[in-house]
C-alpha cells in the first residue's frame, strides 16, 4: 500500500468505512429524488425543449433566422460551440492528466467531471451541425465514396480536422467514462432489490464479477487510456483553435492560439466542474468526499490556467503592435476601444482580474466565494470566444462593408437551450449514476481516509456493530438454490478472552512504565487503551512478540487482525526502544 | 465434472492478502479473488499473469495510422489531388505535415476502441452477461477467497477449511458445482 504523508489533508473526512462509502454514494439513487430535483429538471427541461424547438424552427426556415450578415458569417453557434467545447475539457484532465500524475484528489470528481465533459461536448457538436443549415447531409463530412466522381472531404482543412477530433475526443471519453462505470454499476445492481431497477443496472453493470484478473485488466486499461486521452485533450482544443489560427483574418492570424486555447478551456472547464460540484455535494451530502481542500486543488487549477489566459491575451496585444501589420493593430485597438468595448473590458475582467483573487488562501477556500468566480469565469470565457470571433470580423478590410452582430431571438433561444439540455443530462446523471467513483475512493480510504491518517480507524470498522449500522442494515439472505452447506461461521469475538500464556513470553509490567505506544506506526489510540487494558504497557514487552502473540492479541483486542504482523510492531518497539536508550 | 468450491469471506484486503500469502506458501493453489476494487499487490501472490492489452493497444494504434495514412494517401494524392495554389500535390511526404492531426486523431480512435473491445471480450463483461460473484456483497465491502478441490489435490475440503480458518476470515461457504 502507498503511505501518505501524514501533513497531508486527509481526502475522506470522518470515520468512513468501505460500506459507509457504498452506503453515502448510493443512497441517493435508491431513495425518492427529493423535490428540488423535480423542480429543478422541470425547469431545464422546459428551457431545453424551447432550445429543440427554436433548432427545428432554424432547420426549417434556413441559417437565415440567426443574426448572421454578409461581414458577420460566424457569430453566436461558433462562440457557443467553442465554448461548451473548452468547458468539455476539465473531465478528461481530471481523469486523465491528473491520473498519469497519481493526483489522489482526482478520484472524489473525477466520474462527474467526465459526464459533465460528455454532455458539454454533446452541445457543442450541436452548434456545427445545425450551422451546416441541411443537416440531413451532415454525413457529407465523412470520407464516403459518393456520386460526384469520388468528390472526397477535404484533408488540408481544419474544419476536417475538428470533425476528426471532436468525435474522436467525444467517443474515447464515452468509452473511458464507461469502463469506469461498471464496476460501480455492478456495486449498485448488488445492492438494490427493486426488480426493474435492478434488471437495470445488471444490464448496464456487463456481468462485472471483480475477479482478481478483471481489475487487473482494469487497472491497465485505465491508464494506458489516460495516456492515449492526455493527448487527446490537448489536440482537440488545438485543433479547435487551427479553426481560426490557420486563416488569415487579422486577430485570429496567431500563432499563440493553441497553447491559449488549451488553458482557456482547462479554465472554464474547472469553472464548470466548480459550479456544479459546490451544488451536488451539498444536495448530496457528500461534503465528507468533495470537502475545502478539493475545492482549493480545483482554484490552483483555474488561477494558474487564468494567468496563462491573461499572459496570453497580453503576448497577443504586445505582438500585433511589434508585428507592425497595421491592420494587425487595428484589430486589437477595435476591441478595446471601438463598439465591443464592453465584451472586451468584461472579458479582460473576468478572465485575467478575478482569478487572480485565488492568490489569497482564505478566498479560494471560501465556497461562496469560488461558487460566484466560478460562475463569473464562464460568463468571462464566453465573452472571450465572443470577442476572437465577432470583433474580428465586424470590420473587415473594406469599411463600407463593416457592420454590427444583433443576435435574433432565435439565437438566444438555441444558446440558452442547450443550457437547459447540459442540465437536463446533467441531472438525470446525477439522479441514477454513481456520482463519485466508488472503487476508487474506497482504493485510497486506507491512504487518505482521515480516520486511517490519525489512526482513530478500527479496521475492520465495517463490522456492523463499530459503525452503529446493525439496526440499518438486513442481513443478506444466503441463496438457497445452489447446494451449499454452511459449515461453519467463524466469529473472533466470542472467544474467552484468556491471557494466559501472552505474558509468559513478553513480561509484565505496570501501568507506571508506560511508554507511548501510538509512537508505533499502525497502533492507534484506541488500540492502545485495549492494550493497556489487557496489561501490554512498554516498548519491551512488545518488543518480544512473536507471531504466536499477534494472533493471540487480535483475539483479544478483536481489531485490525493481522496489522501488528503487517506494520511489524515488535521491530518498531525494538527501535523505538534504542532511541529511549540513545537519550 | 464434479468439483467443490471453497469461498472464504475476509473484511479486510489487507488481511485477505496475508491470508493468501499463508495459503500459496502452504501449497494451496487460490483460484480466483473477489473484491469491491482493486487489491494492490495480489497479483504475483495468486499468480494472475500481467496483462497484455497494452501490447494490443499498441497493435490497434499502429493499424489505426497504417489506415490513415493509406486513407489520405488514397484520397488526397492519388484519386482526387486538389490543385491548392499550385503548390505540389502528387507527393504524400511534401503534403504530410496537414495531414498529421488526422493521422494523430485515428491511431488514438483505434487504439483506445480496439482496447476497449478487446478488454470487454477478455473480461467477458458484455451487456446481458451474468455475474459470476459469490456473494453480493463482494461489490461493497467483501472480500472473498476461491479455492477448488479440483486444483488442490494434496489436500481435502476439510485441510482447506482449517487452513483458510488460520487466516482471519468472518465466513465460509462451501458448494459443490457439476
Amino acid at each position: 500500500m502507498h503511505k501518505e504523508a501524514a501533513i497531508r489533508e486527509p481526502l475522506i473526512l470522518g470515520h468512513k468505512t468501505y460500506h459507509q462509502i457504498t452506503e453515502d454514494v448510493c443512497k441517493p439513487i435508491e431513495d425518492k429524488a427529493p423535490r428540488t430535483w423535480y423542480v429543478l429538471f422541470a425547469i431545464a427541461a422546459i428551457i431545453g425543449l424551447y432550445g429543440v424547438g427554436c433548432i427545428l424552427y432554424l432547420l426549417g426556415t434556413g441559417i437565415g433566422t440567426w443574426g448572421l450578415n454578409k461581414t458577420v458569417g460566424w457569430a453566436w453557434d461558433i462562440t457557443n460551440f467553442v465554448w461548451w467545447v473548452g468547458i468539455g475539457h476539465a473531465g478528461t484532465l481530471i481523469s486523465a492528466v491528473l491520473l498519469l500524475f497519481r493526483q489522489k484528489w482526482r478520484m472524489a470528481i473525477n466520474r462527474s467531471a467526465e459526464a459533465m465533459t460528455i454532455f458539454a461536448v454533446f452541445m457543442a457538436g450541436l452548434f456545427p451541425l445545425i450551422h451546416m443549415g441541411r443537416i440531413w447531409v451532415a454525413y457529407w463530412v465523412l470520407p464516403l465514396p459518393n456520386q460526384f466522381g469520388s468528390l472526397w472531404v477535404n484533408f488540408n482543412s481544419p474544419l476536417l480536422w475538428d470533425v476528426f477530433a471532436i468525435s474522436t475526443y467525444l467517443s474515447v471519453s464515452l468509452v473511458f467514462w464507461y469502463i469506469g462505470l461498471i464496476p460501480d454499476f455492478a456495486t449498485l445492481r448488488d445492492r438494490i432489490k427493486k426488480p426493474i431497477p435492478k434488471k437495470m443496472y445488471s444490464m448496464l453493470s456487463f456481468g462485472w464479477s471483480g475477479k482478481a484478473k478483471q481489475w487487473n485488466r482494469f487497472e491497465l486499461v485505465s491508464l494506458v487510456l489516460a495516456g492515449l486521452a492526455t493527448p487527446l485533450v490537448f489536440s482537440v482544443h488545438s485543433i479547435v483553435s487551427f479553426d481560426f489560427a490557420t486563416s488569415v483574418i487579422p486577430g485570429w492570424h496567431t500563432t499563440i492560439f493553441p497553447p491559449y486555447f488549451v488553458a482557456g478551456a482547462v479554465f472554464s472547464g474547472f469553472a464548470m466542474v466548480q459550479t456544479l460540484l459546490l451544488v451536488m455535494r451539498k444536495a448530496m451530502k457528500l461534503e465528507a468526499y468533495i470537502h475545502t481542500k478539493h475545492v482549493e486543488y480545483m482554484n490552483i487549477v483555474i488561477m494558474v490556467t487564468g494567468s496563462i489566459v491573461g499572459v496570453a491575451y497580453l503576448t497577443e496585444l504586445f505582438v500585433s503592435w511589434y508585428s507592425g501589420v497595421e491592420y494587425e493593430a487595428y484589430a486589437f485597438i477595435n476591441r478595446a476601444t471601438g463598439p465591443y468595448w464592453w465584451a472586451y473590458w468584461s472579458m479582460m475582467t473576468c478572465n485575467v482580474v478575478s482569478p487572480q483573487l485565488m492568490w489569497f488562501k482564505k478566498l479560494r477556500r471560501s465556497l461562496l466565494f469560488t461558487f460566484i468566480i466560478s460562475i463569473v469565469v464562464n460568463i468571462g470565457m464566453w465573452f472571450e470566444r465572443f470577442v476572437i470571433i465577432v470583433t474580428s470580423v465586424h470590420r473587415d478590410y473594406l469599411p463600407s462593408s463593416w457592420s454590427m452582430f444583433y443576435p435574433t431571438h432565435i439565437d438566444i433561444g438555441v444558446f440558452v437551450g442547450t443550457i437547459g439540455l447540459f442540465f437536463v443530462f446533467f441531472l438525470l446523471f446525477a439522479r441514477f449514476f454513481p456520482v463519485l467513483a466508488l472503487n476508487e475512493i474506497k482504493s485510497i480510504l486506507r491512504s487518505s481516509g482521515e480516520s486511517y491518517k490519525d489512526g482513530t480507524a478500527t479496521s475492520p470498522a465495517y463490522s456492523l456493530a463499530d459503525q452503529g449500522l446493525a439496526n440499518a442494515v438486513k442481513p443478506i439472505e444466503t441463496k438457497k438454490e445452489v447446494k451449499e452447506d454452511k459449515t461453519a461461521e467463524t466469529s473472533v469475538k466470542e472467544e474467552s478472552k484468556d491471557t494466559s500464556g501472552l505474558f509468559d513470553k513478553i513480561g509484565t509490567a505496570t501501568a507506571d512504565e508506560k511508554d507511548d505506544l501510538k509512537k508505533i506506526n499502525g497502533l492507534g489510540p484506541v488500540m492502545e487503551t485495549k492494550l493497556n487494558e489487557i496489561g501490554v504497557f512498554t516498548y519491551a514487552q512488545i518488543a518480544k512478540m512473536g507471531a504466536a502473540e499477534y494472533a493471540m492479541l487480535d483475539e483479544l483486542t478483536g481489531t485490525m487482525p493481522g496489522r501488528a504482523e503487517k506494520d511489524d510492531w515488535a521491530g518498531q518497539a525494538k527501535e523505538l526502544m534504542n532511541n529511549n536508550d540513545n537519550k | 465434472m464434479a468439483d467443490t468450491v471453497i469461498y472464504a469471506m475476509y473484511d479486510d484486503d489487507e488481511v485477505l492478502k496475508a491470508g493468501a500469502k499463508k495459503l500459496v506458501s502452504k501449497g494451496v493453489k487460490v483460484k480466483d479473488v473477489f473484491s469491491p476494487f482493486p487489491i494492490h499487490g495480489i497479483d504475483p501472490i495468486i499468480g494472475v499473469k500481467e496483462t497484455r492489452l497494452g501490447i494490443m493497444a499498441f497493435l490497434y494504434g499502429l493499424t489505426g495510422l497504417m489506415l490513415a495514412t493509406i486513407g489520405m494517401n488514397f484520397f488526397m494524392i492519388q484519386d482526387w489531388p486538389m490543385n491548392i495554389g499550385g503548390k505540389p500535390s502528387f507527393s504524400y511526404l511534401e503534403n504530410f505535415l496537414s495531414f498529421v492531426p488526422i493521422t494523430f486523431e485515428f491511431t488514438v480512435l483505434c487504439a483506445a476502441h480496439g482496447m476497449a473491445i478487446t478488454y470487454l471480450l477478455r473480461n467477458k463483461t458484455l451487456p446481458g452477461m451474468p455475474a459470476e460473484n459469490p456473494d453480493p456483497r463482494t461489490t461493497d465491502d467483501r472480500f472473498v477467497i476461491e479455492l477448488r478441490l479440483s486444483n488442490n489435490a494434496n489436500f481435502d475440503a476439510s485441510q482447506l477449511e482449517s487452513m483458510l480458518k488460520e487466516t482471519g476470515i468472518v465466513e465460509i461457504d462451501q458448494k459443490e458445482i457439476k
